[in-house]
């Protein structure tokens, strides 16, 4: 049984549709890279994903008894305000409520598991940092490390590279497929980088504002939407 | 020393004991709430809760009930549907705000317009009295302020995710409804219960003054909590203490306190900030 079962969704933005025919499904261990050009619905659907916005038309369903409490969620941009007077730690622990739940305070795992997500991401020494003051990667890997906080059986990830330097993305993609590889958990990705997107990921959604391809990333490369995009690399 | 012999002079009186009790309590709890409104910009809910509190107030007095048995779950009440509107797309958070709130003031001046003789002081509602207190009020403040707070502290991991990041919140599985809801739940205990001390119209200060002076000196959430507390309570008695020393208005008082302190730390932290440049 699959995740997650997407059947025939669209998404709107008050009636007008800008994502539409989504048919693909996600499963254990699964890694899916959604690509696709600026504005062509992968954050849209991402927030269907999430259940943050309701499909227009067709379903999204959940199997494997898949709670909401058990996923990790990377946003492209954070909805938070840039001011926000919090330390970094705060920020990543807080990763751990879905799972903490009702129960007062955090447990002393809670605050294990966050201090281990910073040392995998080299953020342990900006622990006590402002987040408003550091650096846009810095804050990248803060919320990342949040994200894998939350993470029990699927982490998304909106454009996580984007804004991170060579070194570090590559650092990221390895830590990411270590993840997957370790503890089976599904990752759904919107890459911009559809190479690294190809390389590491199982499967490939293209989004054109509507599905174009959904399969195995080795019949994306061979196909003809995949040879196009591959080519182009940087695409807009 | 004069100071100490103001104090001890003060607190031989019932009610000044009784209003200063009650007024801690509520400042704790309203610098408390204050951090998350004050960031999540919902500051201005406390303003139209406190003046649907004033509307409350009035009608009680002119049908002859416990002010605070009727001003209660009316607030609640409002609280809910200011959120409520807040969501809702057709009108937009601080019209909404702005018209409960001028309705509220609107009702109870008209309430009071076509009740002749009544014995209601306007100016008390509206600007605080310290005699307002009785016995049995003292003992509902207190048990009320100590369920905002015990509340406040065990969801606390809450508010602040909530707070600081609404929608990973939500996508994350946590009720981000349930925990808006309780924070205006508890804004509205704390206005009321403040209300008739501090005044209908200044009772919101004291859920956004501490909270700012805060956010000026400290960088991390709990720490503008905690700080936010301290200056409250710091604030709300020193205010009283002048009041009582020169015969001032209590309410006014504790809000001109709280303007000088954050007067302040604005300008320290300007002056501290220009300097490392
Ligand atoms: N909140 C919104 N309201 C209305 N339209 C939106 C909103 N968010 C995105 N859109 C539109 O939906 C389309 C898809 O956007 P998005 O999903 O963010 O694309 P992508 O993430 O692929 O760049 C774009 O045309 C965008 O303008
Ligand atoms: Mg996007």
């Amino acid at each position: 049984m699959a995740l997650i079962i997407c059947r025939d969704a669209a998404f709107a933005y008050e009636n007008k549709i800008v994502v539409e025919g989504l048919n693909f499904q996600v499963g254990q261990k699964d890694y899916l890279c959604i690509v696709g050009e600026n504005g062509s619905g992968k954050t849209t659907l991402m927030k269907g994903l999430l259940g943050l916005m309701r499909p227009k038309s067709g379903t999204i369903e959940t199997g494997d008894g898949l709670k909401p409490t058990q996923i990790g969620y990377l946003p492209q941009q954070t909805s938070a305000q840039k001011d926000f007077p919090t330390s970094v730690y705060e920020v990543v622990i807080s990763g751990r409520l879905s799972s903490r739940g009702i129960l007062p305070f955090y447990s002393w795992r809670d605050h294990e598991a966050a201090l281990e997500n910073m040392e995998k991401l080299g953020i342990l020494p900006l622990k006590k940092k402002s987040f408003k003051e550091l650096s846009g990667g810095q804050q990248q890997r803060v919320l990342l490390a949040r994200a894998l906080c939350a993470t029990k059986k699927v982490l998304l990830l909106d454009e996580p590279v984007s804004g991170l330097d060579p070194v570090v993305t590559a650092e990221f993609y390895h830590t990411i497929e270590a993840l997957r590889r370790e503890t089976g958990i599904a990752i759904i990705m919107i890459s911009h980088d559809v190479r690294s997107g190809v390389e590491y990921a199982t499967s490939i959604l293209h989004l054109q504002n509507r599905q174009v391809f959904f399969g195995p990333a080795d019949e994306y490369k061979e196909s003809d939407v995949g040879r196009y995009f591959l080519r182009g690399g940087e695409f807009r | 020393m004069q100071i100490f012999e103001t104090i001890g002079e003060m607190l031989s009186f019932t009610f000044m004991i009784r209003a200063i009790v009650v007024g801690l309590l509520v400042s704790l709890c309203a610098a408390l709430l204050g951090v998350s409104l004050v960031l999540k910009r919902y500051a201005m809910i406390g303003t139209g809760l406190s003046n649907v509190g004033f509307a409350a107030m009035v009608i009680a007095g002119v049908i002859d009930v416990a002010p605070l048995a009727l001003s209660i779950p009316v607030v609640v009440v409002t609280a809910f549907l200011l959120l409520r509107m807040n969501e809702s797309s057709k009108i937009k958070g601080d019209s909404a705000v702005a018209l409960i709130s001028t309705s509220g003031l609107a009702v109870g001046v008209i309430v009071m317009g076509v009740t002749t003789g009544i014995t209601l002081s306007i100016c008390n509602i509206l600007f605080g009295s310290i005699f307002a207190m009785t016995a049995a009020d003292m003992y509902l403040s207190i048990a009320l302020s100590a369920v905002v707070i015990i509340i406040f502290v065990l969801f606390y991991k809450q508010l602040y995710a909530v707070t600081y990041d609404e929608s990973f919140a939500r996508a994350t599985g946590t009720k981000v409804e349930v925990y808006k809801s309780m924070l205006a739940l508890l804004t509205a205990v704390t206005v009321v219960l403040g209300m008739r001390m501090m005044g209908a119209l200044l009772i919101a200060s004291l859920t956004l003054f501490p909270a700012l002076s805060a956010m000026r000196i400290c960088k991390r959430f709990l720490s503008v909590v905690i700080a936010s507390a301290v200056i409250g309570v710091v604030c709300f008695f020193v205010g009283m203490v002048f009041s009582f020393a020169l015969d001032l208005p209590p309410g006014a008082t504790v809000v001109g306190v709280n303007l000088v302190v954050f007067t302040i730390f604005s300008v320290v932290t300007f002056v501290r900030q220009r300097g490392l440049r």
